[in-house]
């Protein structure tokens, strides 16, 4: 019962996610935390880091991943095929019947309404995501230069996932043996 | 063309591409355009307009799209599944490792490196998203209104989603 229920939701999920994985947060998260329950927001939080990282379209990233936290390799597998199917028939459909799709002037429209919903859609899921972790000073800093570097230099976001990781993990080994040291000295 | 080489192609490109759709087109366009001429640049453009008006990953929308055109639909499945495999692969070794040291805080500690990253790269997203979307006035309510109807009044993002589909035929 849940593996279906698990297919139908991303095989929903695939089929109303317009403009690539970013958009698709919100939608994951009401459907995968808040309705059924799948997830804490917490560990949510961190599939899309790691959807982030690997390579690869986010999106199905993301789904292999809920896959696996839910039901395992079988989870994975179901949530992905799921994510999928919408868009490789869509696609099939259009390659092979309208390739004068994009010249229809209905489509056109309803796309012209649909990307600013997008931006609203990512916006959001910043928002979100921001409630979820809990901000200090740093990791507002460290957002903020992630973002110009991204935006400004173009530098690939992997990247500066990786240096934050090390740096991170760094920062927290030199603090802990300090705080050996002080302990030892005390003693 | 052999439907090895397609599924080797799509699967460099999926292996390589970091940071979702928009990231893949530089290395896509390397593979189909210039090092194979599986099409020309007119055709590819095309189909990355189609790809970003339907639904789903605009990256794997094209490599569908592309398979398709160049060997029908046993392309189309050959360049959807290369596309996704390496995807798989990676994401299926990271889950089975953060499993098995669930409890490392190295891992811990790594997170608290990336959680504030990842949302300046959300943040970056939005702005990139905006400045291609944001064409008139038009655009811009109608994204303020989305906001706050998902954002705020909790509507269903799909509910969203159609509405301002709706809202497009209407205004344009």
């Amino acid at each position: 019962m849940t593996l279906l229920k698990m297919f139908m939701t991303f095989l929903k999920i695939g089929a109303f996610t317009f403009g690539g994985g970013y958009a698709m947060i919100p939608l994951i998260q009401v459907e995968v935390v808040d309705k059924n329950k799948w997830l804490e927001k917490e560990e949510f939080v961190d599939i899309i880091a790691i959807a982030q990282s690997a390579p690869g379209p986010i999106a199905v990233n993301a789904s292999i991943f809920v896959g696996f936290k839910i039901k395992r390799i079988i989870g994975s597998l179901l949530c992905m095929t799921g994510v999928i199917i919408p868009s490789f028939v869509v696609i099939l459909l259009i390659a092979a019947f309208f390739y004068q799709f994009r010249e229809n002037e209905l489509v056109k429209q309803v796309f012209l309404g649909i990307k600013p919903a997008v931006v609203a859609l990512i916006a959001i899921a910043a928002y979100r995501f921001s409630n979820a972790i809990k901000l200090k000073i740093k990791s507002v800093l460290i957002a903020i230069v992630s973002l110009v570097l991204v935006v400004f230099f173009d530098v690939t976001p992997v990247l500066i996932i990786l240096a934050s990781a090390l740096g991170s993990i760094c920062l927290f080994k030199l603090r802990e043996k300090r705080h050996i040291n002080e302990k030892s000295i005390k003693k | 063309m052999s439907t090895f080489k397609i599924f080797l192609a799509f699967m460099k490109i999926g292996a390589f591409s970091f940071g979702g759709g928009y990231a893949m087109f530089p290395l896509l366009k390397k593979e189909i355009i210039e090092n194979h001429q599986w099409l020309t640049a007119s055709e590819f453009t095309d189909i990355v307009a189609i790809a970003q008006m339907t639904p789903g990953p605009i990256a794997l929308n094209s490599a569908t799209f592309i398979g398709y055109k160049m060997n029908g639909f046993l392309g189309a499945f050959t360049a959807t599944l290369a596309i996704i495999t390496p995807s798989l692969i990676i994401v299926l070794l990271i889950c089975f490792f953060l499993r098995k040291f669930k409890d490392s805080k190295y891992i811990e500690w790594a997170f608290k490196g990336i959680r504030p990253v990842v949302l300046g790269l959300i943040a970056s997203a939005t702005i990139f998203v905006a400045k291609d979307s944001f064409i008139d006035i038009k655009s811009i309510i109608i994204a303020l209104g989305i906001l706050y109807l998902i954002g705020y009044k909790r509507l269903h993002p799909i509910l969203g989603i159609v509405m301002a589909g709706i809202t497009g035929i209407i205004l344009y």
